[in-house]
């Protein structure tokens, strides 16, 4: 399986590091929370894994794995949500990396596209222009089109902000069955309890990767209280980093 | 009787039959780009091209005079240009992408009509600002049938990609690289049907034909397919009805089909069945569920 590694890892935005020198080795197949304060660096460590971000220094390595088998789930999502078009056809775009932009839709792929959204609770949505759904339901619908995607690396970046329970409860079962197919997962999460009871490791980031590995273990009281402290005011004259590369 | 106001000027008058033909070619090229033009909020990035397309014609008038390669190149190299220049002043400096292409259009234009009047009458400057559409010859109208049918090809061909970097760039960045070339080949197409549609409406009023009938279309369907169709079948109704009208009632021809685009909208907007006026104003019981 192709794991995702972290060599010394920086990232940043003009020069300012919002990452600095992580190094972890993710296992392929298994399940991440990426957990930390706001700022942390979270959200920018997903983009850097699908290529949108280039390092500062060090090096991401994805196992070889080319774009389109990373799925990738932003924070906010930017679509429009007045365009006149059905859940379904949102929906469908998953299947773009076997569709490409000529491709036709055949019998098994229309078959595949209303399983997504049985699986994900839409069934008789199909038809519905995609302003009318609530945020609950657009996010079932965006994990609808992520598993027809069918990747191998799967990133989402705070699925459950402004999710009901109900819903996230759905999605996380959603998450438990593509980790049980073998795909590996890192998800951005805020809700302990939720990390703690499925995610069996976790990834705690507060620019500085403070600590990896079961969950357990890593969100400890004292994890959480040096995690707090470690994001520093930015500083718009802070000095070149000197820092030896191990 | 109804023969001799519906069908008759076309069948009696060569001109009227020419016209006819140019304004439904222009009809089935511009609608379908006036509804992405729509969809993606830029209506009036439309208005501000077909003025940056006036010196580009306008060199090629003071070249070549009233000819028709010559404006239609300059056009085409004119919208590009100012398209292209626009987007990378938005890229490089503070200033958005609107307000960039309002300073180039602006610049456009000022010096459109100086080079047009440097060298012609008034009554070339008419025809560069409102178009000839009762005068269109063979070359013209090979012409807008070539660009119609170029458009229609190429939408056929970038649909997908197009459509989903409409609804969800960000998703199609993570799919594909194809967005930035799908964008700027639909700019190209935009640029084109101006360039088109200034042969026989003129600059100021090609923008027409494209924004009015999607604007209308889209009080009527919440369906891109639907809305294409509609569009275009609107804005080939609007040809036909503006060059009846411009004929029985002696007005010019480009300003009135328009008109009846614009009448197409209008309508629309009262009586249209998603989100038109009366729509909202009646009181409609709501469902169980």
């Amino acid at each position: 399986m192709n794991a995702l590694r972290f060599s010394d890892l920086t990232l940043g935005y003009d020069r300012h590091p919002a990452v600095h020198h992580l190094t972890a080795e993710i296992a392929g197949g298994s399940l991440t929370a990426l957990v930390g304060p706001n700022g942390g660096g979270k959200s920018t460590l997903l983009k850097a894994i699908t290529g949108a971000l280039s390092p500062l220094e060090g090096r991401i390595d994805a196992g070889g794995l080319s774009r389109r088998e990373i799925a990738y789930l932003p924070q906010i999502a930017d679509i429009d949500r007045s365009f006149p078009i059905s859940v379904y056809e949102l929906v469908s775009t998953g299947l773009w990396n076997r569709t490409g932009i000529f491709g036709g839709v055949s019998k098994t792929d229309r078959e595949a596209i209303f399983a997504a959204l049985a699986a994900v609770g839409l069934s008789g949505f199909e038809r519905r222009p995609i302003g009318t759904l609530s945020g609950g339901q657009m996010q079932r619908a965006l994990f609808a089109r992520l598993s027809l995607q069918n990747a191998k690396l799967v990133l989402l970046d705070e699925p459950f902000a402004a999710i009901d329970t109900r819903t996230t409860h759905d999605l996380v079962h959603m998450i438990e069955h593509w980790h049980a197919e073998g795909r590996t997962i890192v998800a951005v999460l805020h809700d302990f309890d939720l990390v703690r009871r499925h995610f069996p490791q976790s990834l705690l980031l507060a620019r500085e990767g403070v600590a990896f590995g079961p969950t357990a273990q890593v969100l400890t009281p004292e994890n959480l209280f040096r995690a707090r402290h470690m994001i520093e005011a930015f500083d718009p004259h802070a000095d070149l980093c000197v820092r030896e590369v191990a | 009787m109804v023969y001799d106001m519906l069908i008759g000027p076309f069948v009696e008058f060569a001109f009227m039959k020419r016209a006819l033909v140019g304004a439904f070619a222009l009809a089935l090229g511009a609608a379908p780009i006036g509804v992405f033009l729509m969809l993606r909020r830029l209506s009036l990035t439309g208005d501000a091209m077909a003025h940056a397309i006036l010196p580009g014609a306008g060199v090629g008038y003071l070249v070549a005079g009233l000819s028709l390669p010559a404006m239609t190149i300059g056009g085409l190299v004119a919208g590009i240009t100012v398209a292209v220049l626009a987007g990378l002043v938005a890229r490089y400096t503070a200033l958005k992408e609107d307000a960039s292409l309002a300073a180039f259009y602006l610049l456009s234009l000022a010096l459109g009509v100086m080079l047009v009047s440097l060298r012609g009458s008034n009554v070339d400057l008419l025809h560069v600002l409102f178009g000839t559409v009762l005068a269109l010859d063979d070359a013209t109208l090979l012409l807008l049938a070539g660009i119609s049918s170029v458009t229609l090809l190429t939408l056929a061909a970038i649909y997908r990609p197009l459509v989903l970097e409409c609804v969800d760039s960000g998703f199609l960045r993570s799919v594909s690289r194809a967005g930035t070339p799908i964008h700027l080949m639909f700019l190209a197409l935009v640029v084109l049907n101006l360039v088109g549609g200034f042969h026989a409406l003129g600059t100021l009023l090609a923008v027409g034909v494209m924004m009015l009938p999607a604007a209308g279309a889209r009080l009527w369907t919440q369906d891109i397919t639907r809305l294409l169709v509609v569009s275009v079948l609107a804005a080939l109704v609007s040809g036909y009805a503006g060059l009846l009208f411009s004929y029985h009632v002696g007005v010019p021809a480009g300003p009135a089909i328009i008109l009846s685009a614009g009448g197409f909208y209008l309508v629309s907007l009262l009586i249209g069945s998603e989100g038109g006026i009366l729509r909202r104003l009646l009181p409609v019981r709501h469902l169980e569920a």
